[in-house]
């Protein structure tokens, strides 16, 4: 019997996650070059756009449903996981690399007697077996791994594998199973949002500020140009550990580590742990008045200057060419 | 209430990392251990849960002769008592976990706290892990605390906000920066630790699931264009995301 790949799909609040989408093109391409049958998992209650799936090359779907399964429940979601990999025959398990993700892949692959490789960046099948890329050492080292188990569990992080549209659009088929008396031992009561921001770890452009700025009053100039250009506002250790910021902010090392493409860095000096958080992103854009920095060191794109003066003219020029085509920006430029 | 904590001796996070001669590890000379930061959240966590509930500290960790000084550290903050299990093979989270569970067995821990991650290879996952073998009810990167009656009510940082979760004892508490703030050993802690006893016993031996078969530096970045010094380059930047980059 041909093994199964399975990708777990996280929902919030009755939508599937742009990292599912991302972990179905993954399962898509990988069971097409391993020869492996693929399918998916959903779990939590009415899910919105659970008709998305099809567009990402997978066809099967099983939607465990039931109110009590809106929030996540590490107890329940593993029983349910579990089960259903063992009566597939799963060979591989991909996981999105997100607070749930990390909870919950252990905890599966230890009842499946699976290994698990946590934050891939890469994932390679031309041995016939995954190979897969992660860092290590809060991203200044990376390594190849493999799995010696018979069940592979993976996690892959956010942003970093694109999701693909496949052309052919088959019909999707959605088994939906009531998943009763669910085991909710360990369960979430309750999601206090943050003011219902991007978070850092999931969003594709990140503006951040450091010290440069001076004091907590003036990251509203990190805020205007993150609103500008629909990212994510991202911090570093000094101004976190100063309180001006939440942990949650935080990239680099006791922080988040991101892989956007595009990073704005704004009055941060650039230390080793911050660096090591960021520098895979794939544009870099740095501002600090320092030229000697070392953020300047992996930036492509550097200002050496103020941010006070430069981030307002930057937020406004973003603003315009939201509306306009850079040819009425470059005429306004040189007026 | 019986604690343990389970720490990680690992290279100082300044540290520059530069790989092994076996291209599959870091060359480890000239290179400073210490507690994984993370485990310090777990052992102050661990003390205030002595502190409000009564009972004892024990530190466990799985490594070389090197481990006491950071199970030392551990001891000075005010724990009771250190576990060196030996072991001077590299080993992943799976035979790590599997050595923790079988010593944690051993004992009626009702808590066990983790440090979220450790900052040498990165891998969040031990403490889960471990929970599972033991049977334990888990909740990772713990932000917030309340134990009381058998309860457990934890606040989680996830992506956009914050979870409450609620299970019960006994529990495995990964601990993620924020949680509290970890004393410094006093002068009196660092000379009582001395005398505290570290047992040391051989790891249970189990094979690794991982294997890593090469270690590289990330890509080097070339430095980029400086565009200008004030915000006339403002354009130009604008016009290179825009244009070249094709990122905005």
């Amino acid at each position: 019997m041909t093994k199964k790949i399975i990708g777990i799909l996280e929902q919030r609040e009755g939508k599937l996650k742009k990292v599912s989408f991302e972990v179905l093109s993954l399962v898509s391409r990988l069971a097409s070059q391993l020869n492996l049958n693929s399918e998916a998992i959903a779990i939590g209650n009415e899910i919105e756009n659970i008709n998305e799936i099809s567009k990402y090359g997978i066809t099967n779907v099983t939607h465990y449903k039931n109110n009590k399964l809106e929030l996540y429940s590490s107890s329940a979601y593993r029983e349910i996981i579990t089960n259903h990999a063992k009566e597939a025959d799963a060979g591989y398990i991909i996981f999105p690399d997100t607070a749930l993700g990390r909870d919950l892949a252990p905890r599966v692959s230890v009842r499946l007697n699976a290994g698990c490789i946590i934050d891939c960046i890469k994932v390679d099948s031309s041995s016939g077996d995954i190979t897969a890329v992660r860092p290590v050492y809060s991203g200044k080292a990376l390594i190849e791994v493999k799995l010696k188990s018979a069940v592979k569990v993976l996690t892959i992080r956010p942003n970093v594998f694109k999701p693909v549209i496949t052309e052919k659009t088959a019909e999707l088929n959605i088994t939906v199973k009531d998943a009763a008396l669910p085991d909710l031992k360990t369960r979430v009561v309750k999601i206090k949002k943050s003011d219902g921001k991007l978070d850092v770890a999931e969003a594709d452009i990140i503006v951040s500020g450091g010290r440069g700025l001076k004091g907590p009053e003036n990251f509203y100039l990190v805020e205007n140009l993150a609103e500008a250009l629909g990212g994510a506002v991202g911090a570093s250790r000094a101004v976190v550990d100063a309180g001006w910021r939440p942990h949650s902010d935080q990239v680099g090392l006791t922080g988040k580590s991101v892989s956007p493409s595009l990073y704005v860095a704004c009055g941060i000096s650039g230390a080793i742990h911050h660096l090591a958080g960021m520098s895979s992103s794939k544009y870099i854009v740095a501002i600090n008045k320092d030229k000697d920095a070392p953020i300047f060191s992996v930036a492509d794109y550097g200002i050496v200057g103020d941010i006070f003066d430069i981030l307002p003219t930057l937020t406004k020029k973003i603003k315009r060419l939201k509306y306009k085509e850079l040819g009425d920006l470059f005429e306004e430029n040189s007026m | 209430m019986n604690i343990a904590v389970c720490v990680s001796h690992v290279p100082d996070t300044a540290t520059k990392i530069k790989i092994g001669t076996d291209g599959k590890s870091i060359d480890s000379s000239g290179v400073i251990y210490t507690i994984n930061p993370y485990d310090e959240y777990a052992v102050e966590e661990a003390l205030k849960t002595k502190e409000k509930y009564g009972g004892e500290v024990t530190i466990i960790s799985i490594g070389g002769e090197a481990n006491k000084e950071t199970i030392r550290k551990a001891l000075a903050m005010g724990a009771d008592k250190g576990i060196l299990l030996k072991d001077e093979s590299v080993k992943d989270s799976f035979a790590i976990a599997k050595a923790l569970a079988e010593e944690l067995k051993t004992q009626n821990y009702e808590i066990v706290f983790f440090g979220k991650q450790s900052v040498d290879y990165d891998n969040a996952i031990t403490g889960q892990l471990t929970a599972e073998l033991l049977g334990f009810n888990c909740v990772s990167t713990v932000v917030n605390l309340k134990i009381g009656n058998n309860k457990i009510i934890a606040g989680r940082e996830i992506e956009g906000g914050r979870e409450v979760v609620e299970t019960e004892l006994p529990a495995v508490i990964t601990t993620e920066k924020g949680l509290n703030e970890p004393r410094y050993a006093s002068l009196k802690g660092i000379m009582a630790a001395k005398k505290k006893i570290i047992r040391e016993k051989p790891a249970l031996q189990k094979e690794n699931l991982t294997e890593i078969f090469k270690m590289d530096k990330p890509p080097e970045k070339q430095p980029g264009r400086i565009l200008g010094t004030d915000s006339s380059a403002v354009f130009e930047l604008v016009k290179l995301l825009h244009e070249e980059a094709k990122v905005i």
